[in-house]
């Protein structure tokens, strides 16, 4: 098992005919992922073409589950449609959407997920997030399942479970993993932005569940109380072990670094408060980002 | 981005919020006509503020030793007076840093006669992602202190997006203000609009302090956003062409709005060893880690996904315009792109700047043998650092000595 998706999950890509969204879905087809439809309004019964294969290309998300049966997607539109696109994946009855757009306004993401609320069929995960990859089992994880832009050869299957604010991060932890021959379950980025669909507790609530998930990396960042939250589930419920990393102790207060939510504002959101909920919950700290792999392997 | 507080009460009196009549002036030239007209309006006290965006105006000093950013004139020949020594000169308040910022904008507003202070602030609260209205009695104060020490002295309302504000909601907040009579009225329609100035504008804040009930020439009473702050989201800002017109150069560092046009995200710090990473939280990360080796970041550095032979170089560029640089860590996670074409950029980069510094180059993920072979058969020193560990430790190293 894995969580989110498998390696036979279908997949479709809104925004496949962007550069960006082009050249994602071509990445994922190579991974050996399902990419079973492209949905670009005005390009309906058009074909993405790519290895040999030809994916069909639709007007709307609607249309495209009604006839591939796809169930996961991938949002590649440009942040003033990228709401809009969201909601219409949510309307056709998706069970998952991976927002990778990078910049989506706050306004519009509030009222994204004041929608979400009362849907319980559909999970986003993002915005301004790498997406998700399950790996496979063939040469270098290929086979796996891989929404968004994380590189999928770094991956290997195995029982670890990822999740993290950031992209770059992700893929460290990632490679510190199968460097030492550990693989993972599934790997998750929520995203860098202050309003996300999916959270860090969310995540590490479908790890402890997951039957092949057996310890836990979670990487944070200073802005938001996400990280104190999951670490206070962790204290009562987690059955499994964690280990944890949170970026930005060096970060001044009061200036955003890169991402829209990584801003400690008011004396809230420091990388400091985070590593003391952490460390109340029993969650192993890497002092550094170099030692997230090895943290967790020595609490296993 | 942040505006200036004239900018700020412009855009809260466009939606029916009442500030102090007030005139921005940018020269000296406009001060006594500007002045002239306040004291027209029938007000004898001259409030001089100085526009700058950072906090503790009122409490700063100019470095040439003139004290207080915010004064109180009684006549428009000491309005003249105070601008003459306040306009282009530099102002150091508690958040502005030793360097203090040059004051380029006076606001001259009307001198409210104040008889209660309140504070108001919309924001998102980012633990339910919806827009939270906050209120409190204790008005003029910082409001992180009023938090910790008085937290019953604070209400919080928090409001529907699907809906917006409900009277019953600004009636809640209101009453918690103690606000009685007509005044109740006026404030439910200020609260209101402040909460549609936060929606309609794309804020990330909209911070009034102090909202006051004001007396005005007949003896009533009214309110009054006396102060105002206002941050707005970047992401926005497209939607917002005269918002955008808002934005003050003056009050961004150059190096930021230098990086700025290569898409390149950079915050300078202030120390020694300058980072140069690709994605937001690596680039946290490495600050992080060259601290905890015993250095100190120089500053906070993405170049994105991309990294392309032009951003790299300008990245160098910028590194090196900060005199305190004495060394520099690059820390590339090359997931997707060829860590060959990383290298060959930055050895261009180091040849095309001249770079004497130590520098210290970490590479890993696509085709990072190549990327290595090219770093170390290019003739440029570089030393390479097989972890994230190895390179701070290796740019420290090389710094101290």
């Amino acid at each position: 098992m894995s969580i989110l998706v498998k390696s036979n999950t279908k997949v479709l890509i809104q925004g496949i005919t962007g550069s960006f969204g082009a050249r994602h879905a071509q990445l994922s087809i190579d991974y050996g992922t399902a990419v079973v439809a492209g949905v670009t309004p005005g390009k309906g019964g058009q074909f993405f073409e790519h290895g040999g294969q030809k994916v069909p290309i639709f007007d709307t998300v609607a249309e495209a589950v009604k006839q591939t049966g796809a169930t996961a997607s991938a949002v590649f539109v440009p942040p003033p449609f990228a709401a809009d696109a969201i909601l219409e994946g949510a309307d056709a009855g998706l069970d998952l959407v991976v927002a990778i757009t990078e910049g989506i306004p706050v306004r519009d993401m509030v009222r994204v997920k004041r929608v979400l609320i009362g849907n319980t069929k559909t999970r986003l995960i993002g915005p301004n997030c790498p997406g998700i990859v399950t790996p496979g089992e063939g040469k270098d994880s290929h086979g796996g399942c891989r929404i968004g832009i994380a590189p999928g050869y770094i991956h290997k299957k195995g029982n670890i479970g990822v999740v993290s604010r950031s992209g770059t991060l992700t893929y460290e932890a990632v490679w510190q993993l199968t460097s030492r021959g550990v693989g993972q379950s599934t790997c998750v980025g929520i995203g860098g932005d202050p309003v996300n669909g999916t959270s860090h507790l969310d995540v590490i609530k479908l790890f402890n569940e997951d039957p092949e998930t057996t310890g836990i990396i979670m990487i944070g960042e200073i802005g938001g109380s996400a990280e104190e939250e999951a670490a206070e589930w962790i204290k009562q419920y987690c059955k499994k072990p964690v280990a944890g990393f949170i970026a930005g102790a060096t970060a001044p207060p009061g200036r955003r670094m890169g991402h829209a939510g990584a801003i400690v504002s008011g004396g809230k959101g420091t990388a400091a408060a985070k590593i003391e909920a952490f460390k109340a919950a029993g969650i192993g700290i890497a002092n550094t980002p170099s030692e997230m792999a090895d943290t967790l392997l020595k609490m296993m | 981005m942040n505006i200036h507080e004239y900018q700020a009460k412009q855009l809260l009196a466009k939606h029916g919020v009442a500030v102090p009549f007030g005139i921005p002036v940018k020269s000296l030239e406009e001060v006594r006509p500007a002045a002239e007209k306040v004291v027209a309006g029938g007000s004898s006290v001259i409030v001089v503020k100085s526009q700058i965006h950072a906090g503790g105006r009122g409490k700063g000093t100019f470095i040439t030793g003139f004290k207080g950013g915010v004064k109180l004139a009684h006549s428009v020949d000491e309005v003249m007076e105070f601008a003459g020594k306040m306009l282009g000169n530099v102002l150091v308040t508690k958040q502005t840093g030793a360097d203090g910022r040059q004051v380029q904008t006076l606001l001259l507003a009307a001198g409210a006669k104040i008889k209660k202070e309140f504070y108001l602030a919309v924001l998102l609260d980012r633990a339910n992602s919806r827009p939270l209205i906050m209120a409190s009695t204790e008005g003029g104060m910082d409001i992180e202190e009023v938090a910790e020490k008085h937290p019953e002295k604070i209400c919080k309302e928090h409001v529907d997006p699907a809906l917006g504000i409900m009277p019953y909601q600004a009636r809640k907040v209101a009453a918690a203000l103690g606000l009685k009579g007509d005044l109740f009225n006026t404030g439910v329609k200020l609260i209101t609009s402040v909460y549609n100035t936060w929606w309609e504008s794309d804020a990330s804040m909209v911070e009034i302090n102090p909202l006051c009930i004001v007396e005005e020439a007949d003896g009533k009473e009214s309110l009054a956003a006396v102060d105002a702050k206002i941050s707005l989201d970047d992401n926005a800002l497209y939607r917002h062409k005269d918002i955008l017109e808002m934005r003050d150069l003056n009050e961004e560092a150059e190096l930021e709005i230098e990086a700025s046009k290569f898409n390149l995200n950079y915050i300078k710090l202030d120390g020694s060893i300058a980072c140069l990473v690709n994605g937001a939280g690596l680039a946290m990360a490495t600050m992080d880690i060259i601290q905890f080796y015993g250095g100190k970041p120089a500053n906070f550095l993405d170049v994105g996904g991309g990294a392309s032979r032009e951003q790299v170089t300008a990245a160098f560029k910028i590194i090196l315009s900060d005199p305190n640089v004495k060394g520099i860590m690059v820390n590339i996670f090359g997931g997707i792109m060829d860590c060959n074409v990383i290298a060959t950029g930055i050895v261009a980069a180091v040849k095309e700047t001249g770079l004497k510094l130590p520098l210290v180059v970490r590479l890993e993920g696509n085709n990072v043998v190549a990327g290595k072979k090219t770093l170390a058969e290019s003739g440029v020193a570089i030393i390479t650092g097989d972890s994230m560990a190895d390179a701070a430790q290796k740019v420290v190293q090389a710094v101290g000595k």
